[in-house]
């Protein structure tokens, strides 16, 4: 089943388009990863699903219209946009009281057993712990609640390696079943890299690529060349190119894979090697990339 | 790369299963309301540091009472109570004073804060409608403010009437006697008006929760300059001045209605005769204010749902 379904959405800002009829459909149990440049329209797209912006076009998420029932869809739908957002002048204690309060499908004990793991007291306001103690505080609220799509906006803007790392270790060990879905933008790609099921990339409003994980590995292969093999390897056409240490390291788009391997060294790119190729070709005109 | 459907019915069903269980009953509007009494302790700490203030002045004031206060019981007797309730009907005035202070800083507040601080994204990725949230930050100035000075009035009436007591015992003087200071029927006034300024102030909140939803920036000059501007304007084109008489009347206008006050050079209440309830209930400008306090909620309601941080 689908549990964001869209059909040509499209927002305008005055005169600057955010997004230009964005098809999507994401399926139940996946974890989506959403890329793009600053300004590409990730956040606005991210905003229409969560019932936080009007928009045109056909929207469905669960089922429902979110502009229209945003507080029905909430019950279901989870939503960290940032580190900052928790009040600040509020107590651990009162945010666990107001969610039990409020939230039909909050648990508190599971978010009381979360929070037993960290360093965050009970009796501490917001404005007091660091800003990886509210981002462990707000994961904690969410991971508590069954949901059935959970948000994340940039969750991990700020936050040091170690509690970036212990984030999605926390959501991928404690919180995903499979059930769930998860959609995610993030600038630091290669770190979620492992995490996401699926990927789109989404440029100047529109999407670049939309394809599951397994076929983004199939399809781009990294090579890494020694000078002497570099033109027979460029006549592969090569979507990137770029060197480290005085070899060449090409970025091939559906190509054989024993082809390549007779000329270098071949590995699995990373997320943001691929989003520079591609991005970088989209600049001039829309290239064969595009889908 | 794992294929999530392999997986996927079995926890569907379970987890289909629990929720049904899961589903907790919620009681948003009242988790919304202390909300908002954790966010703006003003609500209550105003009132309570101006009780504080009131009762020292009085102490402050009493020490030579007991000679005053034989001047006075030698005042034929509606003279003697008017003396002596006086500084209870002070305490009451300021403090209702005070109540509408912070509610109008309050309801500036209100829509404006959680966009500034970003905390509306939190707010609004809860199970809570903008009809939940704009409603129980309007239910502090309209029934929670009136309710604390209320409270807070009698315990500081009370206060004062048992240092005042204690004074006059020490002197010698008899201290007052129901006759000469009614408080329960001061509380019963007191209430009635209470109520009678929150339904004639109701659209003076909803245009400040209006102001405070949509103002980018500077609540108070948003709210408050137009005002100034059009009264302005209207004295310097035609020379009249019906809009800030317009102002005061939604300002002051439930007191000639809600109490009969006999042309009395100093207003004072001293027999339910004076309550006209059916007069202020069958007042225009009292229905007028409250529809018009529902277009501003409503309005409030709307712009609410659009707006997203600053």
């Amino acid at each position: 089943m689908a549990c964001i379904e869209a059909r040509g959405l499209r927002k305008t800002f005055g005169t600057t388009v955010a997004l230009d009829g964005v098809d999507l459909r994401v399926n139940d149990g996946r974890i989506l990863g959403i890329v793009g440049p600053n300004g590409a329209g990730k956040t606005t797209a991210l905003n229409a699903i969560l019932g936080l912006t009007s928009f045109d076009g056909e929207l469905k998420v669960l089922g429902r219209d979110p502009w229209s029932a945003r507080d029905e869809l909430m019950r279901d739908v989870c939503f960290i946009a940032d580190v900052a957002v928790l009040p600040r002048w509020i107590r651990v204690s009162q945010l666990l009281d107001y969610m039990g309060g409020v939230h039909p499908r909050f648990n508190r004990s599971k978010a009381e057993a979360f929070l037993a793991k960290t360093a965050i007291k009970r009796t501490s306001k917001v404005r007091q712990l660091s800003k990886g103690m509210v981002a462990q505080l707000h994961l904690a609220l969410i991971m508590a609640i069954d949901a059935k799509l959970l948000v994340l906006d940039e969750p991990t803007l700020g936050l040091d390696i170690l509690y970036r790392k212990q984030f999605y270790d926390s959501l991928l060990n404690d919180y995903f079943d499979r059930t769930r879905t998860i959609v995610v933008t993030t600038h630091q790609v290669d770190e979620i890299q492992d995490v996401l099921t699926d990927l789109m990339f989404i440029d100047r409003g529109r999407i670049v690529l939309d394809c599951s994980m397994e076929e983004f590995e199939s399809r781009y292969l990294e090579m890494m060349v020694n000078p002497e093999q570099l033109a027979a390897a460029r006549e592969l056409k090569p979507i990137h190119e770029r060197s480290v240490f005085g070899r060449s390291v090409l970025l091939f788009d559906s190509i054989e894979r024993e082809r390549a391997a007779a000329l270098g060294e071949v590995r699995r790119p990373s997320i943001a090697d691929v989003f520079v190729a591609v991005m970088g070709n989209q600049a001039p005109a829309s290239s064969g990339v595009a889908r | 790369m794992n294929n999530p459907s392999e997986a996927a019915p079995e926890f569907a069903l379970e987890s289909q299963a629990n929720s049904a269980v899961r589903e907790r009953a919620t009681s948003p509007f009242y988790w919304s309301l202390r909300r908002e009494l954790w966010e703006n302790r003003s609500i209550y700490l105003a009132p309570l540091i101006v009780a504080v203030v009131q009762i020292f002045g009085f102490a402050i004031s009493i020490i030579g009472q007991a000679e005053r206060r034989r001047a006075v019981l030698l005042l034929d007797p509606a003279q003697q109570r008017a003396r002596i309730e006086q500084p209870y009907d002070l305490a009451a005035a300021i403090m209702i004073f005070t109540v509408f202070i912070v509610g109008t800083f309050y309801c500036l507040d209100a829509l404006y804060g959680e966009r500034r601080d970003r905390t509306v994204l939190f707010w609004k990725s809860l199970p809570v409608s903008d009809l939940t949230t704009v409603l129980s930050k309007l239910t502090a100035p309209l029934l929670v403010l009136p309710a604390i000075a209320f409270a807070v009035t009698v315990c500081t009436q009370l206060i004062m009437v048992l240092m005042s007591t204690a004074v006059l015992l020490a002197h010698g003087v008899a201290p007052a006697t129901w006759a000469q200071l009614p408080l329960p029927f001061g509380w019963l006034v007191m209430l009635y008006g209470l109520a009678a300024i929150s339904l004639w102030h109701a659209p003076i909140y909803g245009w400040l929760l209006v102001v405070s939803a949509s103002a980018r920036r500077a609540t108070f000059l948003c709210a408050v300059l137009p005002l100034f501007a059009i009264g302005a304007f209207e004295r310097i084109t035609f020379g009249t001045a019906y809009f800030s008489r317009f102002v005061q009347y939604r300002l002051m206008g439930f007191a000639p209605q809600a109490f009969d006050f006999a042309g009395q050079r100093h207003p004072q209440i001293h027999s339910l005769a004076q309550l006209t309830p059916g007069r202020y209930l069958s007042t225009p400008g009292l229905w007028l204010g409250l529809i018009v306090a529902g277009v501003f909620v409503g309005a409030a309601i709307r712009v609410r749902r659009y707006k997203g941080p600053i």
